[in-house]
């Protein structure tokens, strides 16, 4: 299950058109379920997506499609990076590839932010920008930051409806 | 002192509990580990690696195989792979089995709603850790800014922005 640049948007071509295992809204499902849980959403999904079809085997094996060619492929790469990371030139063109993936992630951060900041009357938006100035500002450990936002970001959710 | 091996294996298990919003949420905090509190490596070692993982096939996580390879050869790289996946796979396995049955339930929606506003923060600040790593001068910046302009209005296919920004690297300007 080889997939540059996240696995996802491959993912739902295979399975909901063209083997059909799942319709598109067991696939959202699945999809929001495994990026509400904490970790590799990928990796979740694959586990929960293969618990559905055969159980604790399913699920193993799915994991182990997903997981065993990329740790394998990016193995032989740190093997290379030790050798050859000092050499100029790779590393001229890491910086342009970071620079260029530090992008990305910001235009998927700004996708996010969209729609959460233009509701009005939303707790969401001071969680977010807590959660961010405990991370990048403060840079405290990021298991503390989650546990001392989780309750009340929950509670928040709870209370408005 | 802590084996290298047992570090890797506690650190990585630990945070894969609380990377919500995915393997990009914990860049600060591996940032921080490998580089501020271990100096496993530098700055710079640390760029090279998200940008490995980012172009190697596969999910973003395996940045963690590189790490461990780094710190403790393959047998690094195989525990912190199975350190980062392992608990959190044990968690979706249990949670998938009873969170069909608990749909409309008020608990569920408060929990998936309350930790989305957390993951944007996360994934907010891998952003800016690794700006900061990443974008020492000018040129550097820009490219960050452009594709960042580029992604969020159209649909472009990241290799080709990665080929492009590989090329524009060699020309020694960032």
């Amino acid at each position: 299950m080889a997939a540059f640049g996240g696995a996802l948007p491959w993912a739902r071509r295979m399975i909901v058109e063209q083997r059909r295992w799942m319709t598109n809204e067991e696939f959202n499902e699945t999809f929001a379920l495994s990026q509400f849980l904490p970790g590799p959403n990928v990796i979740n999904f694959s586990v929960v997506f293969g618990a559905r079809f055969g159980g604790a085997a399913g699920a193993a094996v799915a994991l182990a499609g997903l997981l065993g060619p990329p740790v394998v492929i990016v193995s032989a790469l740190a093997v290379l990076y030790e050798h050859f990371g000092g050499v100029e030139t790779l590393s001229q063109i890491l910086a342009g590839i970071t620079a260029a993936a530090t992008g990305l992630l910001i235009a998927v951060v700004a996708k996010m932010a969209t729609p959460m900041f233009l509701k009005r009357w939303n707790s969401a938006p001071v969680f977010a920008l807590l959660a961010f100035t405990g991370v990048a500002v403060m840079q405290w450990p990021l298991p503390y930051v989650c546990l001392g936002l989780m309750p009340f970001s929950i509670a928040f959710a709870w209370f408005r409806r | 002192m802590k084996s290298p091996l047992t570090a890797l294996a506690g650190y990585f298990a630990l945070l894969s509990l609380f990377a919500v919003g995915g393997a990009n949420a914990a860049i600060p905090e591996m940032h921080r580990m490998s580089v501020e509190v271990m100096h496993w490596m530098s700055d710079r070692q640390f760029a090279d690696m998200f940008a490995i993982s980012q172009v190697s096939p596969g999910p973003n996580v395996i940045i963690v195989t590189l790490i461990g390879y780094h710190v403790a050869g393959m047998v690094g790289a195989a525990v912190a792979t199975a350190a980062m996946c392992g608990p959190t796979c044990l968690l979706a396995f249990f949670v998938s089995r009873t969170w069909d049955r608990v749909k409309g339930a008020r608990w569920r929606m408060a929990i998936q709603t309350g930790l989305v506003p957390l993951s944007l923060g996360l994934i907010g600040a891998s952003a800016f850790v690794l700006a900061r790593s990443a974008d020492h001068n000018i040129y550097a910046g820009l490219i960050t800014a452009v594709t960042a302009v580029m992604a969020f209005f159209t649909r472009v296919n990241p290799l080709w922005v990665f080929g492009a920004a590989g090329v524009v690297g060699l020309t020694g300007w960032l």
